[in-house]
């Protein structure tokens, strides 16, 4: 194995379709108009040096080390900042042009440490190989003048001299080895679009400086790696490879975080991960990262980490530690035991968003096959599940209908209850480049996200809605078009129904639903929304992106579909550039919702009733399966607490946590005879679990998982599992141990079965996989390829379907007890419920979940900035400390549910989308007042916590 | 001695300035400008305001400020004397004009007189090649400078 080879070409691709040809030390070449001469050269085989450029970012031409002679033109012009014109004649070396690239050399090294043998970038320090490249002997200039290397001179103080700084987590930055090229300067602005980075003074003076003279970790820098990477010298590194050194070889895996599936390098030293580098190639990402990704990998070697299976009979019990057998064979019998006493229905299971498809797919097999029923539900239930059934009722398929790539066409973006710079920060990146390229910006959301206005990029509307008004303002934007005139007729006709659409037309046309009737209980100026109708209508190619903030409302499936309308009044459908994008929250949501985890749905959205599916499965699995939807998660809680529902497999979901009415789940757990889970870490359902099967990271197993665009990317084991086994193996010796004759040696077999089952998947294996480097779904004989895009010619179901959105509140409603309105969201440094990025260094951004209030709520409750305050709603209390900010509007207070400790869903209550059961989140009518620490519950609830955490040691066998 | 005093205000009187000039194509400089006529150096404080009003990072506006020596980053003296050092003035003895302002002021470039009277500062080039070597004091140009017009010009800018 190796370092798996990456070329830098040194400036960006060109697009242009016109074709050049010229000549290039004697070779001929032919590139597309635009291409600069460096990356024209370097496409055939000849390296030009070069230190300032590199393909992420624009050429600059500031290094003077890529010049080149070209026949018939004056001077020694940059190859990077020169494009190449038909017919030119360029030698790339030449004795003038060596001695040009030796004296800029010269000066390079005369203000550079010459500690190459200890530094830590020895073995991949692009200044070292250019030294190398152009033969530098000698440095005629010595070392004594005037530098920035040596912080003593002459027994004094070097004031050009600046100290390490070691502020980020996980790089430091050291000025000394600076040659001020620029790169991480130009990434920061150009690839992550934070602008934190600048240099600063002028000349010799010049110095990169994170803000104003800050260190990383006060300046702007949002610490999405990009600058590291960009780096040729040891100036910016990662902490962890001056900790280990230079890997040795890489394997390309998918990021176990968000739902945009950013490929990765896991960079190696035998089985020591030394660092995650954003692949180039990756199609998700296209070389870029976020700080989880790129670094909070930390977890899965803390030492919190469970690694032996456990049990115990009452979950006030300590912790046992067993033996796989033992566990396997205690949960088999104890499900059995629970079906015999109970009857078939009183066991299920959760599928995890988090693993792979592979073991979603079992973890379903096995609900369906070896318990014998569809209590199966997944993680989606509490977030896009609205997504799928809109979608699905609207267009005919529950998934976006765009790539990540779409945007870089989009004339207009739509953000509806979606925060991407935070949430799905490397798409919320893409788009920022798109916006400083011209594009406009609609955000509709309560509260003022970065994307609202950040460096160079400003919303030209925001809509700040109050939570629970998304349906009245959805309709009331397509109000505005219908009666304006502004939608698209040719479109509907051919791709809708067209009395559907007169039926739609007519409903949203009405009085009840324009901008002016609705400005009472949505607070949004109805001009402003006039005004964003027009623009979308109007402006060129129409993109919507949303997120949880669409879904997780009693009206989320609604809301969906008003989306979709608008899509399809405007069409905008079936195009690069526009489409319906659901920003999905888990790495592998999308495939866990395609891998048959829902109670009605085998693999592929087909309904349990389907005759024809179940028959394939049958026919497969050599089991008879159940033609009845079994329950959703809320009812199995709701059956448990009823006492017809006893055992349940929860596969790498933290429900305790995550889902409403925190109460009730434990009330639900608490009433269940088995509780299995299945995770990296004694999680806080697990305070509630009679068995612990400890799980394997995205890095110890083999598999794929399906991001927001349905993408369909290798994840690849680089390490042994800690705990012994991947997930998808403690699964198949669970349905062994229940009696199920499964035999899977590896995924990709797993894999097969689902090619074999699954229309949609027909073509997916692995060796597929390897050689396109990922698909899309549907991939199948029609679209070998994958779809990128979909819908393109017709609508998956045949005529788009406009449906009728009535505005109807939530029952959730503020009073004179609880006067103010709670939604909820995420912050870039942390993952939802934070059992994996609170395990790592990502904790100094954000260790604690802080409550929002406006100025004005604040000041009338006599609340200052970081007072405790409690927080109550009808379901229940809990404390934490105030953020004073005007990103929320007077009425509206925010918080994450990242950190445990806030207990934030005990806050939330059981109301949910009127179609799927998806919870209302991001609505509850609460009261802020100011307290002096935690409440009641969370006093209690720790202490549980506690006692349900102990493990008695390990005991020894028998001497 | 350099006197610094409490600025007042200062997040209110960049406000109005940026304000008052946003309008203009690329209003950084000559927000900048204005600035340090309003306060006779760019406070740091002024930085964050300026980034959020322009919708720029700090790390951009703090690039620029220290891109420019013509920004000064403290209060300067009364007077600001600027000496020539670029190549004529330098042919035509800039340097020795240089020492010799220096032995009469008894401060170095880039420093001011403990009174607060003077500041000193070199400067590349005013464009008077031609009358070389030259000095700016308080934006007022002096050429051919020689003996007597160099105890002159320091005894201005001692007043």
């Amino acid at each position: 194995m190796s370092l798996v080879p990456e070329i830098d070409y040194g400036t960006p691709a060109s697009r242009a379709e016109k074709m050049v040809t010229l000549t290039i030390d004697g070779r001929d070449i032919t590139v597309p108009e635009g291409t600069s001469i460096m990356r024209a050269s370097m496409e055939a085989g000849i390296q030009v040096p070069k230190l300032c450029a590199t393909d992420m970012v624009d050429a600059f031409g500031s290094c003077r080390l890529c010049l080149v002679e070209i026949e018939g033109r004056n001077g020694t012009p940059a190859s990077c900042t020169t494009p190449v014109a038909p017919g030119l004649k360029v030698h790339t070396q030449t004795s003038r042009l060596k001695d040009i690239r030796k004296g800029v050399m010269e000066l390079y090294i005369s203000d550079h440490p010459l500690d190459c043998l200890t530094c830590a970038a020895n073995g991949d320090c692009e200044l070292q190989d250019m030294a190398g490249a152009v033969g530098l002997r000698d440095v005629r200039y010595g070392y004594e003048g005037d530098n920035h290397v040596k912080a003593r001179e002459n027994g004094e103080a070097n004031a050009r001299w600046m100290p390490k700084d070691e502020s980020n987590p996980y790089f430091t930055y050291d000025p000394s080895k600076c040659i001020v090229c620029s790169r991480c300067v130009r990434a920061c602005e150009e690839v992550q679009g934070t602008f934190a980075l600048t240099i600063e003074g002028r000349g010799f003076d010049s110095r990169v400086s994170p803000g104003m003279h800050e260190n990383f970790l006060s300046s702007e820098c949002v610490s999405c790696g990009a600058c590291v990477q960009a780096c040729p010298t040891a100036t910016l590194t990662e902490k962890s490879v001056i900790e280990i050194g230079q890997p040795e070889h890489s394997v390309v895996t998918t990021c176990a975080y968000c739902g945009v599936g950013c490929s990765f390098k896991a960079e190696m030293r035998g089985e020591e991960l030394v660092r995650m580098v954003p692949w180039k190639d990756g199609k998700a990402n296209r070389g870029h990262s976020c700080v989880k990704g790129r670094f909070a990998y930390g977890y899965s070697t803390h030492k919190e980490r469970i690694l032996n299976p456990m049990i115990r009979e009452k979950v006030s019990d300590p912790w046992r530690e067993v033996t796989w057998e033992e566990a396997y064979a205690h949960v088999a019998s104890e499900f059995r035991r629970i079906q015999y006493q109970y009857g078939r229905e009183a066991i299920g299971g959760i599928t995890s968003s988090r693993c792979t498809n592979e073991e979603t797919f079992l973890v379903q097999k096995l609900i369906r096959a070896g318990f014998g029923n569809n209590n199966v539900d997944t993680c989606a239930r509490v977030c896009h599940s609205p997504t799928g059934y809109g979608l699905g009722q609207t267009f005919g398929t529950s998934a976006g209908t765009q790539d990540f790539d779409s945007v870089e066409h989009s004339d207009v973006v739509v953000i509806i209850g979606a925060n991407p710079t935070d949430g799905h920060p490397v798409f919320g990146s893409r788009l920022k480049k798109r916006l400083r390229q011209g594009a406009k910006l609609i955000v509709i959301d309560p509260r003022r996200t970065d994307i609202v206005r950040s460096p160079h990029i400003e919303a030209a509307y925001h809509l700040p809605l109050k939570p629970g008004t998304n349906v009245a303002v959805m309709t009331a934007l397509a109000h505005v078009i219908v009666t304006e005139g502004l939608f698209d007729e040719k479109f509907i006709r051919e791709r809708c129904d067209w009395s559907e659409f007169e039926d739609w037309a007519a409903f949203v046309a009405d009085e009840s639903h324009s901008p002016e009737a609705i400005e009472k209980y949505t607070g949004v100026k109805p001009e402003d929304i006039r005004g964003a109708a027009r623009l979308f209508a109007t402006g060129g190619n129409g993109a919507i992106y949303y997120g949880l903030g669409v879904t997780e409302h009693s009206q989320g499936s609604t809301t969906v579909m008003a989306i979709a309308n608008l899509a399809m009044a405007t069409g905008n459908i079936g195009r690069p550039g526009v489409g319906v994008n659901p920003l999905r929250g888990q790495n592998n949501v999308q495939g866990s919702c395609d891998m048959g985890s829902f109670p009605h749905e085998l693999p592929g959205y087909r309904h349990v009733s389907d005759d024809a599916t179940r028959e394939i499965f049958e026919k497969m699995w050599g089991v008879k399966l159940s033609d009845e939807p079994g329950l959703r998660i809320p009812n199995m809680l709701d059956a448990a607490v009823d006492g017809s529902f006893k055992g349940i497999y929860i596969q790498g979901e933290d429900i305790l946590q995550s889902d409403p009415d925190t109460k009730h789940v434990a009330a639900g757990l608490a009433a269940m005879e088995c509780v299995v889970v299945q995770d990296l870490f004694l999680n806080e359902t697990a305070n509630y679990a009679h068995v612990f099967l400890p799980g394997s990271t995205f890095l110890e197993k083999d598999g794929t998982f399906t991001n927001a665009e349905r993408r369909i990317n290798r994840v690849r084991k680089v390490m042994t599992p800690r705990n012994g086994y991947g997930d998808w193996e403690i699964t198949q010796k669970l349905a062994q141990a229940m009696g199920l004759d499964w035999n899977y040696t590896h995924p990709f077999e797993i894999m097969d079965e689902i090619a074999a089952t699954t229309p949609s998947f027909a073509l997916v294996s692995y060796d597929y996989l390897d050689k396109m480097g990922s698909v899309q779904w549907p991939c199948n004989e029609k679209t070998p390829l994958g779809s990128p895009i979909m819908h393109i010619d017709g609508f998956v179901r045949g005529k788009g379907k406009f449906i009728r959105t009535e505005y109807v509140a939530t029952h959730e409603r503020t009073g004179p007890r609880f006067p103010l309105l709670l939604t909820t969201g995420r912050i870039l440094s942390q993952y939802n419920v934070g059992a994996q990025t609170r395990r790592t260094d990502n904790v100094v951004w954000h260790e604690e979940d802080r409550l929002e209030i406006h100025a004005h709520d604040a000041e009338n409750r006599g609340i200052h900035d970081g007072d405790w305050v409690k927080l109550t709603s009808r379901s229940g209390d809990t404390t934490l400390r105030a953020l004073i900010t005007d990103r929320v509007a007077p009425g509206v207070v925010y918080t994450t549910f990242h950190h445990p400790t806030t207990q934030a869903n005990v806050i939330t209550t059981d109301f949910s989308d009127w179609a799927t059961n998806c919870p209302e989140y991001k609505v509850t009518a609460v009261q802020v007042s100011p307290s002096n620490g935690p409440s009641d519950w969370q006093v209690e609830y720790d202490e549980q916590a506690r006692q349900s955490r102990r493990i008695v040691a390990k005991l020894e066998a028998a001497e | 001695m350099n006197l610094h005093m409490p600025v007042p205000d200062i997040d209110a009187r960049t406000l109005a300035i940026v304000n008052e000039l946003k309008g203009l194509e690329g209003p950084l400089l000559p927000i900048l400008h204005e600035i340090q006529a309003e306060f006779g150096y760019v406070p740091e404080d002024c930085l964050p305001v300026i980034a959020r009003e322009l919708n720029l990072s700090r790390a951009e506006v703090h690039g620029v400020v220290t891109f420019y020596h013509d920004y000064r980053r403290h209060p300067a003296g009364r007077h600001v004397l600027k000496l020539c050092q670029a190549e004529a003035c330098q042919s035509m003895g800039s340097d020795a004009v240089a020492a010799k302002v220096k032995a009469l002021l008894g401060i170095d470039f880039h420093e001011t007189t403990e009174d607060g009277a003077v500041t000193l500062e070199p400067v590349y080039c005013l464009g008077l090649c031609s009358t070389a070597p030259a000095a700016m004091l308080d934006g007022e140009v002096h050429g051919r400078l020689d003996d007597d017009a160099i105890a002159d010009l320091v005894a201005e800018a001692r007043r």
